[in-house]
């Protein structure tokens, strides 16, 4: 978000619903402190359950699919292609965990993480998702929700 | 099982034997290859997918193998040959045949997969309609020939005219593609041994083409698995016998020389 944004009443009641009218920062539009991204991309808070959903769904973060996550000890299958999430809120701050999840490769660089906020650049994208993010802005934020409940103390 | 000597990545140290034949499922890298050491998928399966491939009265893929056979007998187009017209007995002309491919092709002035050399005998020689790539006969003429060459070591002409397909291949193979934003060499090379939530990743041979697979329900074609790891990264993936597809199986037949012949193998 360039600047703070005004909304009507009715944006906002739709914006917390998490409804299309949520004001979103655009892919290209996400604003880097380092590798971190510090403000959120939706006006509407993060959902941590609907986040969970996100990452076990395999058409949407498919996180599993590379990262364990003990959390999750129900669900069959945790891939171990990335080290498992287990307390990653002990590690990494908000900012931090939004910036991995819209382009990872600012923090690991090379890395077979995919970018889920990233809408261009990509060598000869399928075309039903070009164009497109893997993510939407709400999902990211359900995302990085739930990612800052995984703390071990 | 799990062996022992999985100390680099997790494969199993299971010998392949069928009908007698031991087949070569790791090999040594020669100095300079991108591998620590070279292992066939079939090390990763389970043992259950591993019982499968190494009994032929288990192995599902042999119908097409014995349909395979029926249509290397008939005779069909107008030239009024069939194979067996100038091949004569599969198990004799055809020994050993499928390790040297892809193959340059002077007359075409390409390298030919074993799929374009038989289209080839269809048209010119036998004055036939070509095959469909992943037809049912082209599947299963292409496990018939590959079958005749079942451990023997993968080896393809490397110099001369192969050598800038190999290059193009080698490029292909490093290049990140799709959404997701992968190369070949992500999975199959840096994360090989490593589960992928439910699949097992392989060092990504092709020694075992055309292979059965329980997800296919039936066999598939070398490119159409390429065609299948590509959309899983969500990449338009090249056509099935396209020159990229082409140069991919020549780079991947180098970088798997050694490998014994499995077709038609087993895999989940
Ligand atoms: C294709 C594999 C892959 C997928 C899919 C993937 N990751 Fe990762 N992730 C990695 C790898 C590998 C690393 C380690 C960084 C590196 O060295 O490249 C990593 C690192 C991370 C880290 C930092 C972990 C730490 O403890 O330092 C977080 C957080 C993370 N991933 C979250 C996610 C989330 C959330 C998703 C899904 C929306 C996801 N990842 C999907 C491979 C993946
Ligand atoms: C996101 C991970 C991923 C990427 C990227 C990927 N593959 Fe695969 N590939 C797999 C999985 C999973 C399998 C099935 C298990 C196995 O054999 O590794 C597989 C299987 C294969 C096989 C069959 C191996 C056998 O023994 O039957 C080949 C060949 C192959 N891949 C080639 C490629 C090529 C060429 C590329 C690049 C165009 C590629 N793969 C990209 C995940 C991937
Ligand atoms: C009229 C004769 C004739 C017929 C019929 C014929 N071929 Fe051929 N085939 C040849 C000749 C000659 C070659 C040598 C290579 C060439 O043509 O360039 C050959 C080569 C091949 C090779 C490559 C062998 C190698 O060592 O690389 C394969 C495989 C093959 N044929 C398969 C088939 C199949 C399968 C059929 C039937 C669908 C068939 N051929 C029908 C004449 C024939």
């Amino acid at each position: 978000m360039a600047a703070p944004r005004i909304l009507t009443a009715a944006a906002l009641t739709a914006a917390l619903a998490g409804g299309a009218w949520a004001a979103e920062t655009a892919p290209a539009e996400v604003r880097f402190d380092g590798s971190a991204v510090p403000q959120r991309l939706t006006d509407a808070p993060g959902d941590p359950a609907r986040g969970r959903a996100v990452f076990i769904d395999r058409k949407l973060g498919n996180c599993l699919a590379c990262h364990a996550n003990s959390d999750m000890a129900d669900e069959p299958f945790h891939g171990e292609i990335g080290p498992p999430l287990d307390g990653v809120a002990d590690r990494w701050s908000e900012a931090e965990l939004r910036g991995i999840l819209v382009n990872s490769k600012k923090t690991f660089e090379g890395t077979i993480m995919p970018a889920f906020y990233k809408d261009s650049g990509f060598n000869r994208p399928l075309k039903k998702f070009a164009g497109k993010p893997i993510l939407t802005a709400q999902q990211v934020e359900d995302v990085v929700a739930y990612l800052l409940t995984l703390k071990e103390e | 099982a799990m062996g022992a000597g999985a100390a680099l990545a997790d494969y199993d140290d299971d010998e392949l034997v069928i009908d007698g034949v031991k087949i070569a499922t790791k090999v040594p890298a020669p100095p300079g290859h991108p591998l620590p050491e070279i292992v066939s998928g079939w090390r990763f399966r389970s043992d259950e997918t591993q019982a499968l491939e190494a009994d032929d009265f288990e192995n599902p893929a042999m119908v097409a193998v014995d349909y395979g056979q029926s249509l290397w007998d008939a005779v069909d187009g107008e030239a009024g040959k069939s194979c067996a017209s100038c091949h004569g007995d599969v198990e004799e002309s055809m020994k050993g045949v499928r390790a040297g491919y892809p193959k340059w092709n002077e007359k075409a002035g390409r390298p030919f997969t074993l799929e374009n050399q038989i289209n080839a005998c269809r048209t010119e020689n036998m004055k036939a309609e070509p095959w469909k790539w992943e037809s049912r006969e082209m599947l299963a003429m292409t496990a018939l020939v590959g079958k005749q060459a079942r451990g023997y070591p993968m080896k393809i002409q490397k110099d001369g005219p192969m050598a800038e397909w190999i290059e193009k291949g080698k490029e292909l193979y490093y290049t990140r593609f799709g959404q997701l934003d992968l190369a070949c060499s992500n999975c199959h090379e840096d994360n090989y041994g490593k589960m992928i939530r439910a699949d097992h990743l392989s060092q990504g041979h092709i020694n075992g083409f055309p292979t059965y697979r329980f997800k296919w329900q039936g066999l598939g074609s070398l490119h159409r698995r390429f065609k299948g790891c590509m959309e899983n990264i969500r990449a338009e993936p090249f056509k099935r016998g396209s020159d990229e597809f082409v140069a991919l199986e020549a780079y991947l037949a180098v970088r798997g020389e050694g490998l014994g012949i499995e077709t038609p193998a087993v895999r989940n």
